[in-house]
């Protein structure tokens, strides 16, 4: 019995914007059932009485002084871009005329 | 003095030479950059390194710095952590060319005490993996096997590959699941892992965010008490490190250890090889003949520790992900490249067909810049969150990773550090585990739940096999106490032989 079929893999590579097709597409869905399969041990072991740790450290409301401080400049960051027009970045056309 | 013999040198070995006079920044970089030269084409320890560049780093840091405490000491940094200028891909397509315009607080820390950075150590792509194995950019060698057809580990595994073989002094790897101490264990060196907080992950590339840590790999348990007492401490840049103050670690290691008590877990020994159990049972012998005293202490969750691990590290990971779509930094994939046209983009049906030109450059970008394990992790981490399925695994991993951490609490009550394998097995070949994706994981069984609980570890070689492969142990403490792990290694390492035999081991290669 599979835990997750190619089609939900197929749906999850949308939501993660990922092309998957054909072979690599099986390919994938197998491995990640393997994985989900093992996954399932989890679900023995009771945890009702339990809380979910997100995080180890018992830090809260970590604050600073709200003071101005320097920054990158504009150009040092459009300058990463792979496409740019300085002082902007460039991306494909996103609005249909 | 012969080529390679200053390059095979610790750091406080060279401190003193470098101190005294007896040796110049020059000549010590000089060294390592002809161990690198002849060595780098086969190992791969190396994405790329340009000796005229880090000669002109040599020479500004030495005008800079007049004394540090790691004046002219080459140390190389992972592909993940990012260095002012400096190409920092994380081994993966989807960064290649990215050159981060700051340095992240352990360079900036390394680069005040006079350090010669050596960027581009390999590593598994975002550090997904435990073999080096998924860079994509080819695989690094282990050192210590003649015929180089062995992993190094992973995924830090060009920085500890480059530091058994003297292509640097010393190194930072990063540490998620085990990617300093398995591929330290694999190439038979000294690698810590931090507790989750000590060092600052500012400007590291962001894997697993409540998992990842910083830490040194190198030579001796000294060398990386000196590293970590430089990067150690709290950074306002990053809000989740500790408000903890720094001990000098290098000082701490003449503690002594008698006295001391080591934990014994009851481990799965599922996929544990005979040499790793005798190995571990002969470094007991040694700390007993130390004085110190031993205790059964119980992990019951730690067989859960895989499969908890895989949900809350994909998923962290697949959020942080989420950034690479070429359009801020990084790679674009070019016009008209990949499967379009095909009718491969086209969301499933019931979505909305938002088909544009954006959204399927960020398809073809992602899907021709991320390598197959990372896209493995991206859709199981996209998976378990996704609605209908948060509460059956994201939820149930992280109260699981309660469970673990209520365990280790525990444990460490009734000892000052749990002793057990890095690994379950020696050293494995390139290729062996490449193809099964959860065979690869199975083998982080034993140093994945230091990350879930947080806790610091530290791994260093204490066995070989019959063909002469390091075998790892693992040491673990409570939060906060790497100084108990630093002076246990300290004092495994002066009376035992595997460190001059490491060296005996390079000699002539």
């Amino acid at each position: 019995m599979n835990v997750i079929s190619p089609e939900v893999v197929k749906q999850v590579a949308w939501l993660a914007r990922l092309r998957l097709e054909g072979q690599a597409l099986d390919q994938l869905a197998a491995q990640l059932d393997d994985i989900l399969q093992y996954v399932q041990q989890l679900q023995a072991v009771p945890t009702d009485a339990v809380e979910p740790t997100s995080h180890v450290l018992p830090l809260a409301n970590v604050l600073r002084p709200d003071k101005r401080r320097a920054c990158l400049s504009q150009e040092a960051v459009v300058r990463l871009a792979p496409a740019a027009q300085p002082p902007f970045v460039k991306v494909p056309k996103v609005i249909e005329t | 003095m012969p080529s390679g013999e200053l390059a095979s040198k610790t750091i406080h070995e060279l401190r003193a030479l470098l101190t005294a006079g007896a040796v110049s920044p020059r000549d010590l970089l000089d060294d390592v950059l002809a161990r690198i030269d002849r060595l780098n084409p086969s190992l791969h320890a190396y994405l790329g390194v340009e000796p005229q560049r880090l000669r002109q780093q040599l020479e500004a840091q030495l005008a800079a710095i007049p004394a540090g405490r790691l004046r002219g000491i080459p140390i190389t940094i992972k592909d993940n952590i990012c260095i002012d200028g400096e190409e920092t891909s994380c081994a993966s397509r989807i960064l290649a060319g990215f050159r981060p315009p700051y340095d992240a607080t352990v360079i900036e820390r390394l680069k005040q005490e006079g350090a010669v950075l050596i960027p581009r150590a390999n590593m598994d792509e975002f550090a997904f993996g435990s073999s080096t194995e998924n860079s994509a950019f080819g695989p690094t060698k282990n050192p210590r096997a003649a015929r180089l057809d062995v992993v190094p580990g992973g995924s830090s595994g060009g920085s500890a590959a480059a530091v058994a073989a003297d292509l640097a002094i010393a190194a930072l790897g990063s540490d998620t699941g085990g990617s300093i101490r398995q591929p330290a264990a694999f190439c038979g060196i000294v690698g810590v892992k931090p507790t989750y907080g000590r060092v600052s992950r500012y400007g590291l590339v962001a894997f697993a965010s409540s998992l990842d840590q910083i830490g040194p790999l190198a030579k001796d348990a000294q060398d990386a008490a000196i590293l970590l007492s430089v990067i150690a401490g709290h950074d306002p840049r990053d809000s989740t490190s500790a408000p903890v103050g720094v001990p000098d670690y290098a000082r701490e290691l003449a503690q002594p250890v008698r006295g001391l008590s080591i934990g014994l877990p009851e481990l799965p020994a599922e996929g544990q090889t005979d040499d790793v159990r005798r190995a571990i049972e002969e470094a007991l012998r040694v700390f007993q003949q130390l004085g110190c005293r031993t205790a059964r202490v119980a992990l019951p969750h730690i067989d859960k520790a895989i499969a908890a691990y895989y949900i809350v590290a994909t998923a962290e990971a697949s959020s942080n992900l989420a950034r690479y779509d070429g359009v801020q930094y990084g790679w674009r994939a070019p016009r008209g490249s990949g499967l379009r046209g095909q009718g491969s983009g086209q969301p499933p049906s019931p979505e909305p067909p938002a088909q544009s030109e954006l959204i399927d450059m960020y398809l073809r970008t992602r899907t021709e810049g991320f390598g197959a394990e990372s896209k493995r992790r991206i859709l199981l981490g996209t998976y378990v969150l996704s609605q209908g399925y948060y509460e059956a695994y994201y939820l149930k991993g992280m109260k699981v990773r309660t469970l673990i951490k209520q365990d280790f609490d525990r444990a460490l009550s009734r000892c000052d550090a749990i002793l057990m394998p890095t690994s379950p097995t020696p050293p494995f070949r390139l290729g062996e585990k490449i193809h099964d994706p959860l065979q690869m994981y199975l083998s982080d069984i034993y140093t994945i739940s230091a990350n879930l609980a947080g806790v610091p570890a530290l791994s260093m070689c204490c066995g070989a096999t019959a063909d002469g492969l390091p075998i790892g142990m693992q040491l673990l403490a409570a939060p906060f106490q790497e100084a108990v792990l630093l002076r246990l290694a300290h004092a495994y390492e002066q009376h035992t032989q595997w460190q001059t035999r490491r060296r005996a081991l390079r000699r002539g290669d």
